[in-house]
C-alpha cells in the first residue's frame, strides 16, 4: 500500500472526514485520494489559518477533520493555534509536508522550515515526523486517538524519507 | 453602494438578530466588539465567542455549517477582521453551504485599537468584494426594519448569504468571560456535541 493510501486509511479508521487543505506537490496523492472518495469532505482553503478555523468549527459541530499543508503554510498558523485551538482544547489534526530539508533548493523554504518544530514545541503541540511506511499507520492511528481523547492538537510531519520529497526539487538540484 | 445605507448600531442590531433565532441557530462572533455585543444581547448555548484568531469567524462558522447541515449558522464579523481574511469569502462561495449566513459590521475603523481607519472606511466596498468572490447573494442593509425582514427571509430560504451593515463607532457594550475552554465546551453542549453531559447534570 502506498504511504498516501495507508495515511488515508488511518483517517477513515478514526472518522476523520473533513479535509481542509492548501495544495502542495507532496500532498498531491492525499488530495487526489480525498477528492475521489465520497467518504471525505475536501475543502480547498485559501490560507492555512482559514483551514484551521474550518476544522475547529467542524470539530465543535461534531465532525472530525484534518488540515493538510506545506511547511511554509504552517508558518502562517501560529496565532490560530495559540489563540484558538490550543486554549480552547480543540484537537486539531495536522499533516505537514516537510520542505526545507534533504535536498531543498529554495532558501526561503530552508529558513521557514527551521521555525516549524520550535513553534510546535513552544505551543506544547505533539508532533511526529513520519519517515517510514512500516511504522506510519501505527503512529498516525494512535496519535489521532490520543489527540481526540486528550483534546490536544497533533501534527504529522511528512519527511522526504517517506514521500521522496518535492519532485520539482530533484530536477532543480541536478542543474 | 447604489444607495447610502443608514448608519446603525451594532448592539441594537445584534439584539434584533438574536430575537429572530427560534431554531437554536449557531452564532459565531468574531474577536472584539462583535462577540461583546452578542454576549450582551443575552447568552445563548449556541453562541461561540472568539477571544483570538482574528479573521476566523467565517471559517469557524463554515466548519460548524458543514458538520451540522440542518442547523442555521451565522457568522458575525467586523470589517477589520474580514479584511484580514477575504479569501474565506471565495471558499464559502465555492463550497456554498446553504445554512450559512455572514453578517459584516462595517464601521470603517479598527474601533477597539483606537479608531484607526480600515480600507472599508476608504474606497473598499465589502459587498462588492463578496460578490466578486462569488457570493452573489450579498447585500447592503438599508435600515433596521429591512435588516429584520432580510433576516427572516434568509432563515427560510437559505444561503450562503452575506449582509453588510454600516454601523456607528460605538464600542461593544458587554465583556465576554475570558475562558476559551469553557466557551468551547458550552458551545458544544449547545450544539449537542459535548461529551461531558453527565457532569453537567
Amino acid at each position: 500500500m502506498a504511504w498516501s493510501d495507508a495515511f488515508l486509511k488511518a483517517l477513515k479508521d478514526n472518522d476523520v472526514r473533513l479535509v481542509a487543505y492548501v495544495p502542495d506537490n507532496v500532498l498531491t496523492p492525499l488530495i487526489a485520494g480525498v477528492t475521489s472518495d465520497n467518504y471525505f469532505m475536501p475543502v480547498c482553503a485559501t490560507r492555512e489559518d482559514e483551514a484551521i478555523g474550518l476544522v475547529a468549527g467542524a470539530w465543535m459541530g461534531g465532525m472530525k477533520g484534518i488540515v493538510m499543508m506545506q511547511t511554509s503554510g504552517f508558518a502562517l498558523i501560529a496565532n490560530a493555534l495559540a489563540s484558538l485551538t490550543v486554549p480552547s482544547q480543540i484537537p486539531t489534526i495536522m499533516v505537514i509536508s516537510e520542505r526545507g530539508t534533504m535536498g531543498e533548493f529554495n532558501i526561503g523554504q530552508q529558513l521557514v522550515a527551521r521555525t516549524m518544530r520550535p513553534v510546535l514545541d513552544a505551543l506544547g503541540i505533539a508532533h511526529h515526523t513520519l519517515t517510514e511506511e512500516s511504522t506510519m499507520p501505527f503512529i498516525v492511528d494512535r496519535s489521532i486517538k490520543q489527540a481526540v481523547t486528550t483534546q490536544a492538537p497533533v501534527a504529522f510531519i511528512l519527511s522526504p524519507l517517506l514521500t521522496g520529497g518535492n519532485p520539482a526539487g530533484h530536477a532543480k538540484l541536478k542543474s | 453602494m447604489s444607495q447610502h445605507p443608514k448608519i446603525m448600531n451594532r448592539a441594537d442590531l445584534t439584539k434584533r438578530l438574536v430575537a429572530k433565532l427560534k431554531r437554536d441557530e449557531a452564532v459565531v462572533a468574531g474577536i472584539g466588539n462583535a462577540n461583546f455585543d452578542l454576549y450582551a444581547a443575552g447568552h445563548r448555548p449556541q453562541n461561540f465567542y472568539m477571544l483570538g484568531s482574528m479573521g476566523l469567524a467565517c471559517p469557524i462558522a463554515m466548519g460548524v455549517a458543514l458538520a451540522q447541515p440542518e442547523r442555521g449558522v451565522i457568522a458575525l464579523e467586523g470589517d477589520g477582521s474580514i479584511l484580514m481574511s477575504l479569501g474565506c469569502l471565495s471558499t464559502i462561495a465555492n463550497v456554498g453551504p446553504r445554512n450559512l449566513t455572514v453578517v459584516i459590521w462595517d464601521n470603517g475603523i479598527y474601533q477597539i485599537t483606537g479608531k484607526q481607519r480600515t480600507a472599508t472606511g476608504g474606497v473598499t466596498d465589502i459587498v462588492a468584494v463578496a460578490r466578486g468572490a462569488g457570493l452573489t447573494n450579498s447585500h447592503w442593509v438599508q435600515d433596521e426594519a429591512r435588516f429584520e425582514k432580510m433576516f427572516d427571509r434568509l432563515l427560510d430560504e437559505g444561503g450562503p448569504v452575506l449582509l453588510a451593515v454600516k454601523i456607528d463607532d460605538k464600542p461593544g457594550v458587554g465583556q465576554t468571560p475570558r475562558d476559551p475552554a469553557l466557551i468551547r465546551n458550552r458551545f458544544m453542549k449547545g450544539l449537542g456535541t459535548s461529551r461531558g453531559g453527565e457532569l453537567d447534570a
